[in-house]
């Protein structure tokens, strides 16, 4: 039993090799996954809103809550005109402001509108006009549940707020079984699932909850999650694989990334409504403006605990951000070429079928393509 | 002959020199790195000194901001050492002066491997798989050990938990320590293990006489560098753990304490202004844990070795 034959000689690089060979399966996955989202989005025919001539390089940047609709914006817009380039940098709705502001790019997208003080900036760098803010991107956010057994649930924003506030524990809740007079409602624990990072979702889910349930909510609205408990997930696609993964389990996510899970009612007025692009659309309809702004700020200040039947509240609004002149004809044309095909019926439609989001209301859209219309340089 | 040898040595001179150069340059080249990351994080950390609550997530100051950091970034590394340490040991072990070599090549092979797995997908596998496989686990363990504050309970549904955060962890780890581990278990002198032996050890004495005192400042090494990927790692724990910024031992429930790398990954793509400098300075403060552990192990092992001599 001599130990020496059991001594191993060193052997090294198989890690690095096998790195190399994952990657080289990570670019092949890519390049296919490429080659398909191509076919899906081909067949847009030309926006010739500001002629056959654009060319050159338009940059934006801000929410990537419109990343999916933005990719097929670009893909749309680059299609009709094959001299542009569209760059939009998903750099989160606060960097987007900061660095339209800055002057460092043409456009912004952002999940809130501009506040009192980013105004004041934004027409500064629009030399002394005031930005044109149009809401594009409007997205229904669904109330998602795992739970067995329970297929049509509804929630007053008064049960949903003590639930997400972790007031509410367990499904036989008599809140819970008062809004669900037919179900059968186990006596199981409820685990609400919120988001782990910084979200316009999440903003926008506890606006609603801070506006329609001040009693039962009483955080303001906030990207961050407020509550210190429940359990909390990275991203859209966590919060889901955490709902379908767990059981009793709640949680918030974008309505086109719901996939298979049960979607609940939220009662709004009398009834209880389901998300849905028509729904979502309605709430920017019955919605005030914000007040003091220019005739080209569309920003909107959603009207959460509204009575409007058929009105879905929980809803994401996205705005594009511009200026209305810009000092260099061929940025201008850009702008307005682009966001032409942002709002128009092409471009919505694009949103939809690729993010899942709200076509606009056709008031609303003739509003903000008069808007547009009227950028131009100097 | 004189008159070849001499170009010849000349030569030798200068590739000498050049090669005595290059190798001065990168050893300075790596601490000038280092110097630049401490100077980046501590010029742009600082302002988040005095920052608002706003920007630092509600918290009334930077202290109160990254303490339950810390506290789950040291927790979540803690148990990923706790579970790997043996666990990578027994492997390297049995690598090295168990299996017969037919197995004992393979299964270095297998450990590698464990390396090469990008994080991310530890991550998929730690939510899609590990974390709901656990779940009976630790509905047992909130029935029959909630004396323990590690498992007061109630237990997670999803399985997303500090714990399951730790045993992901661990398996990351494992293979850095096992493969450090194993090369220094190989070098031990054949000599020493062979007196061993002969004295009549077992092969558990030897390993225990000749093999171990002889390895140990290697799997300090060894166990430090597992410790500053633990401490690190960004992505995996960032989709595994559900953080909600508390501080508790509970290991076992929905909310736990998030930890500094994975805060900076989940919170960076919407900060702007100063809750960016507040990620900085988190950042900041990761660093000087990560330095802080590397010279007390270090000190305990230079003094072991002085007291052993």
């Amino acid at each position: 039993m001599n130990p020496r034959t059991h001594l191993q000689p060193a052997r090294r690089a198989t890690p690095l090799r096998l790195a190399g060979i994952v990657t080289a399966l990570a670019l092949g996955g890519a390049l296919t996954a490429c080659g398909a989202a191509n076919e899906t989005q081909a067949g847009s025919d030309a926006t010739n809103a500001s002629g056959p001539t654009l060319s050159g390089t338009l940059n934006g940047a801000g929410s990537s809550a419109q990343e999916a609709a933005m990719a097929a914006w670009q893909a749309g817009f680059q299609q009709a005109h094959p001299d542009v380039t569209v760059n939009y940098d998903p750099v989160g709705s606060g960097g987007g402001r900061e660095q339209f502001i800055a002057g460092g790019i043409a456009f912004a997208g952002s999940d809130a509108y501009l506040s009192e003080e980013e105004l004041a900036g934004a027409t500064e760098r629009c030399s002394g006009q005031a930005p044109i803010e149009i809401p594009d991107y409007v997205s229904p956010i669904a109330v998602v549940y795992h739970l067995d057994g329970v297929e049509d649930l509804q929630l007053s924003p008064a049960t949903l707020a003590g639930i997400f506030a972790g007031d509410i524990t367990s499904w036989d809740d008599p809140a819970i079984a008062e809004d669900n007079p037919d179900a059968q409602l186990p006596a199981q624990r409820i685990v609400p699932v919120h988001r782990a990072d910084d979200s316009g979702t999440t903003e926008n889910f506890t606006d609603y909850l801070a506006q329609a349930a001040p009693d039962a909510w009483p955080h303001e609205a906030s990207g961050l999650w407020p509550v210190k408990s429940g359990e909390a997930a990275q991203g859209t696609s966590g919060v889901v694989a955490a709902v379908q993964n767990g059981t009793g389990t709640i949680g918030y996510a974008d309505e086109s990334q719901a996939g298979d899970l049960a979607v609940a009612s939220v009662e709004v007025g009398q009834e209880y409504v389901a998300p849905s692009a028509e729904a979502a659309a309605t709430v920017l309809q019955v919605s005030p403006r914000v007040e003091g702004r220019a005739d080209t700020d569309m920003a909107v200040e959603l009207d959460r605990d509204t009575t409007a039947s058929g009105a879905y509240p929980i809803v994401l609004t996205s705005y594009l951000i511009a200026c209305p002149t810009y000092p260099d004809a061929q940025t201008a044309a850009l702008v307005k070429g682009f966001l032409a095909h942002v709002v128009g019926d092409e471009g919505q439609q694009a949103a939809a079928q690729s993010a899942g989001s709200a076509p606009l209301p056709d008031d609303l859209q003739q509003e903000a393509l008069d808007h547009i219309d009227a950028i131009s340089a100097g | 002959m004189t008159t070849t040898a001499i170009p010849a040595k000349a030569r030798k001179r200068t590739g000498d020199l050049a090669f005595a150069a290059a190798t001065r340059t990168a050893g300075l080249l790596i601490v000038a790195a280092l110097a630049g990351v401490a100077v980046f994080l501590t010029v742009e950390g600082l302002p988040a000194l005095d920052a608002p609550a706003a920007s630092l997530g509600g918290a009334r100051n930077f202290a109160a901001y990254v303490g339950p950091l810390v506290f789950g970034t040291v927790l979540a590394a803690a148990i990923a050492l706790v579970v790997a340490t043996p666990l990578a040991l027994g492997v390297a072990l049995m690598i090295s002066h168990y299996a017969p070599a037919r197995l004992a090549r393979p299964l270095g092979y297998v450990v590698d491997l464990l390396a090469a797995v990008p994080s991310v997908v530890y991550g998929l596998w730690g939510i899609g798989f590990l974390g709901p496989q656990l779940v009976p686990a630790y509905d047992w363990l909130a029935e029959h050990a909630s004396f323990l504050p590690f498992f007061a309970g109630p237990a997670s549904t999803t399985g997303r938990t500090m714990l399951t955060a730790g045993l992901v962890l661990a398996i990351m780890v494992l293979p850095i320590i096992t493969a450090i581990t194993r090369e220094i278990f190989a070098q031990t002198p054949p000599l020493q293990q062979e007196a061993a032996l002969a004295l009549g050890a077992t092969r558990w004495e030897m390993v225990r006489m000749a093999v171990l005192p002889y390895a140990r400042s290697g799997i300090v090494s060894a166990v430090m560098l597992g410790l500053g990927r633990a401490l690190g790692e960004t992505m995996a724990v960032a989709m595994v753990l559900s953080a909600s910024g508390v501080v508790t031992f509970q290991l076992i429930g929905s909310t736990n304490p998030s930890t500094i790398a994975a805060n900076i990954a989940l919170q960076f793509p919407e900060s702007t202004g100063l809750a960016v400098n507040a990620l900085v300075a988190s950042g900041l403060v990761l660093f000087v844990i990560t330095l802080a552990v590397n010279v007390l192990a270090r000190t305990i092992v230079a003094r072991g070795e002085r007291r052993q001599r």
